[in-house]
């Protein structure tokens, strides 16, 4: 056969021009396709080749993972200097626990871990009855890590590093959601006071940071109470907390009451539903499938501003480091310090974030123009 | 089989009786709403009662009289005259001016850094696109509190002392105590650059309505561009020049163990600016990229398809949809800067909270007092900027038919 011409039909398969597939084309589309995105590349490239090296020597390579002071780190390595964090691992995790009770949250966060299954993965077996366990979760752990009835009693002032995060961060979570729920149902109301009011606490607590909220429970709440009432600084906390992010969950809600259409609410009315059957059963499921994303953002906030509470005196892992900080051996090291409880709430928050995209993409059903 | 009825007499009413009351839904609207007024005036009463009494218990007078005693302490930086001598009223206003110092400054450079990163985010250069998801990603999910202790822990410890100030054109100092840089001193004859420069804006903004409306009736383009460029700055530049450079720039000189003279950026406040912008910037470009996005591709292709070009149909087309999308959340992320700025608390710079709530609450022991003061403020100023957000967005709305 000449070469150039072929019978209809039987053409061999020539390979595709180079630069045209794989690897190539991938470079050309993505890195090279104008003379300005060369630029960009070979900047970009130069910036990351200056920064990249001496972070990663800092953190890794020159860095000193186990040592008995600063001192010591710095005849070890000139990098970063963990043997810090590597001594004081117990007290970031568990704050000022009593040593010999540590096993308590230990086994909380286990307990944590098995309850947050089954409402995250809804193919798990069994799930009906493991979501009992769920909800029965927030009062074991309350036990276990408060101690009594068999138990021995541990004071709140000696929660601490990421264990007071944590039990600030899910109870707030578990609290704000329904109240949240309930104040943007009472924003979207009928009912002129109930409306009114509700906007007038969402606004407000939107309208104030959370600091000055925790100076208020600090310093002030005694005064609102009967005179000789205490009661107990975290708890306070946790109340101010859960308020002030069930208002911000309550305005992500009505974002997503507001999208269903009239015909929804009209369309339970004429089955008979009642107001919460219809909110319940119509409306609500939609309206929450909307606002997931949102709401899943702000339990994100929620748990950021868990961190705040160093400032009121708690001592969250912020407050370890910073108390830690003034040891004398160990002075100057708060960039480690900073760094690593970074990663701590860069990996809670990220996971929390994919998981949200997650759940969006599976429960992605309408009512979303795109 | 049909059975015959009456309509034209009204349905028969049945009488009165306590459980319609629940059953109506009128009734029941009404009930509700007095239920809820009564519990909230019962509460409110109640806490107030309390108030009253744990202030007579602790023999406490209520009153803001304290504002006007001597604050005792000092506040490194004031944009205002003050000392320890000064009023807490005074004082408290050195914190309000520092809050909003510090929330502009955090707006602007978040503003900014966001647009840019929202653009970076959607370039089609991988690399790029990779890097600006990376950073954003990685600040959003850090608390802003870690990002202000770590930049001012780096600031502190990691920059040389004046003596080794790291130094550019002698005329920059970055050293461990502040960012020290030449200070303007204006001259009499400065009055005449400002007054080019009002008068330069007034011009532009009358140029390029008339031009706007020139446009509207004839079709006739004008440099609207050039012309205000030219009337904003180059009026001012030329008046500076011609009036003989009526300013000059005082150096900051190392004198013992500190820089003095010029303009000084505290360690404090350029954490706190620099924390606040960083991570406020990743919210907004995350916003800006969604904005973008949200403005659909058949809109770029009809303008292109009109004959626009792409400038034009970047400036006319996609940034009027695009900032539509963009501005309600912009306008949370600002108040966001403004509430987190009250963070400035953890690292020493003397704002609202720090002042008020902080020293002067612990000095004279008036917590109500000042903790109303310090709500009442933030509250006035969130509600101002959501105003003006809301009153800018109805303006740039869609105006449907």
């Amino acid at each position: 056969m000449k070469t150039g011409t072929y019978v209809p039909g039987e053409h061999p398969d020539l390979k595709p021009p180079v630069g045209q597939t794989g690897v190539l084309l991938w470079l050309h589309k993505n890195l090279f396709s104008s003379p300005f995105n060369i630029i960009l590349t070979l900047v970009t490239a130069y910036l990351l080749y200056l920064m990249i090296p001496p972070l990663a020597g800092w953190m890794f390579f020159d860095s000193v993972f186990v040592a008995d002071s600063r001192n010591h780190c710095r005849e070890l390595g000139t990098g970063a200097c963990w043997g810090f964090i590597d001594k004081r691992l117990g007290q970031f995790t568990y704050g000022f626990y009593p040593l010999e009770e540590r096993w308590r949250v230990n086994l909380t966060f286990v307990l944590f871990g098995l309850a947050l299954l089954p409402v995250l993965w809804d193919k798990l077996p069994n799930r009906k009855y493991l979501l009992w366990f769920s909800l029965a979760f927030p009062f074991i752990g309350a036990w276990l890590l408060l101690g009594g009835f068999g138990l021995v009693p541990v004071e709140t002032s000696r929660f601490g590093g990421f264990m007071l995060t944590m039990v600030i961060g899910v109870t707030g979570i578990v609290c704000s959601l329904p109240i949240g729920i309930v104040l943007a149902l009472g924003r979207q109301s009928n009912l002129h006071i109930i409306r009114w009011l509700c906007t007038g606490f969402i606004e407000f607590i939107r309208g104030v940071p959370l600091i000055t909220l925790l100076f208020v429970a600090s310093t002030m709440l005694n005064y609102f109470l009967p005179p000789g009432t205490t009661f107990n600084l975290l708890l306070r906390v946790l109340i101010m907390v859960t308020l002030f992010s069930s208002a911000y969950i309550a305005e992500v809600v009505r974002g997503g009451l507001q999208a269903i259409p009239k015909g929804q609410h009209e369309a339970a009315d004429a089955m008979g539903l009642k107001y919460w059957a219809s909110m319940r059963l119509v409306v609500l499921p939609q309206a929450l499938k909307i606002s997931i994303p949102g709401i899943v953002n702000t339990f994100i906030g929620l748990f950021k501003d868990t961190t705040l509470v160093i400032i009121i005196g708690l001592l969250d892992p912020l407050g370890i480091g910073r108390a830690s900080l003034s040891d004398i051996k160990w002075t100057g090291l708060s960039t480690e310090v900073y760094v690593f409880i970074a990663l701590f709430f860069f990996v809670c928050c990220f996971s929390m974030s994919r998981y949200s995209i997650y759940l969006e993409k599976k429960l992605h059903t309408g009512y979303r123009e795109d | 089989m049909s059975q015959s009825i009456d309509y034209s007499s009204p349905p028969p009413q049945s009488s009165f009786s306590i459980g319609k009351l629940w059953t109506d839904k009128k009734s029941r609207g009404v009930l509700i709403q007095l239920l809820a007024m009564i519990a909230f005036c019962s509460v409110v009463l109640y806490l107030a009662g309390n108030v009253v009494e744990n202030f007579e218990k602790l023999g406490k007078p209520f009153g803001f009289e304290f504002l006007q005693q001597e604050s005792n302490y000092d506040i490194n930086q004031h944009l205002i005259e003050y000392n320890s001598q000064s009023s807490h009223a005074r004082a408290a206003v050195v914190g309000i001016l520092n809050t909003l110092l510090v929330a502009v400054c955090g707006i602007i450079l978040a503003t900014i850094l966001g647009f840019i990163l929202g653009v970076l985010r959607l370039s089609p250069n991988w690399l790029v696109n990779r890097l600006a998801y990376c950073y954003i990603e990685f600040v959003r999910n850090v608390p802003v509190l870690v990002h202000i202790l770590l930049i001012h822990g780096i600031l502190v410890h990691s920059l040389p002392k004046p003596k080794q100030a790291i130094n550019v054109a002698d005329s920059f100092f970055l050293t461990n105590r502040g960012f020290y840089m030449p200070q303007p001193v204006t001259e009499p004859l400065f009055w005449a650059v400002i007054a080019a420069f009002a008068i330069g804006v007034v011009y532009a903004f009358w140029y390029r309505r008339t031009a706007k409306t020139k446009q509207a009736l004839t079709g006739e383009q004008s440099p609207i561009f050039w012309v205000m460029l030219g009337s904003i700055i180059g009026l001012p530049i030329l008046v500076f020049f011609l009036s003989g450079m009526p300013l000059s720039w005082e150096q900051p000189e190392l004198k013992g163990f500190n820089f003095k003279g010029g303009m000084a950026l505290k360690p404090e406040f350029l954490s706190l600016w620099l924390a606040l912008s960083l991570y406020t910037a990743a919210f907004i470009a995350e916003n800006v990229r969604s904005g973008i996005e949200a403005v659909s591709h058949g809109q770029t292709e009809a303008a292109l398809a009109l004959g626009l070009p792409r400038k034009r149909t970047m400036n006319l087309v996609v940034i009027p949809q695009a900032l539509r999308v963009i501005i309600p959340p912009l306008t949370s992320q600002y108040l966001n800067i403004t509430k987190n700025s009250s963070l400035a608390i953890a690292i020493g710079y003397m704002d609202i909270v720090a002042t008020i709530g902080g020293i002067t609450l612990n000095q004279s022991g008036r917590e109500m007092e000042c903790m109303i003061i310090v709500l009442g403020l933030y509250l006035s100023f969130s509600l101002t900027i959501s105003f003006f957000m809301n009153w800018y967005n109805r303006r740039i709305s869609l105006v449907e038919r």
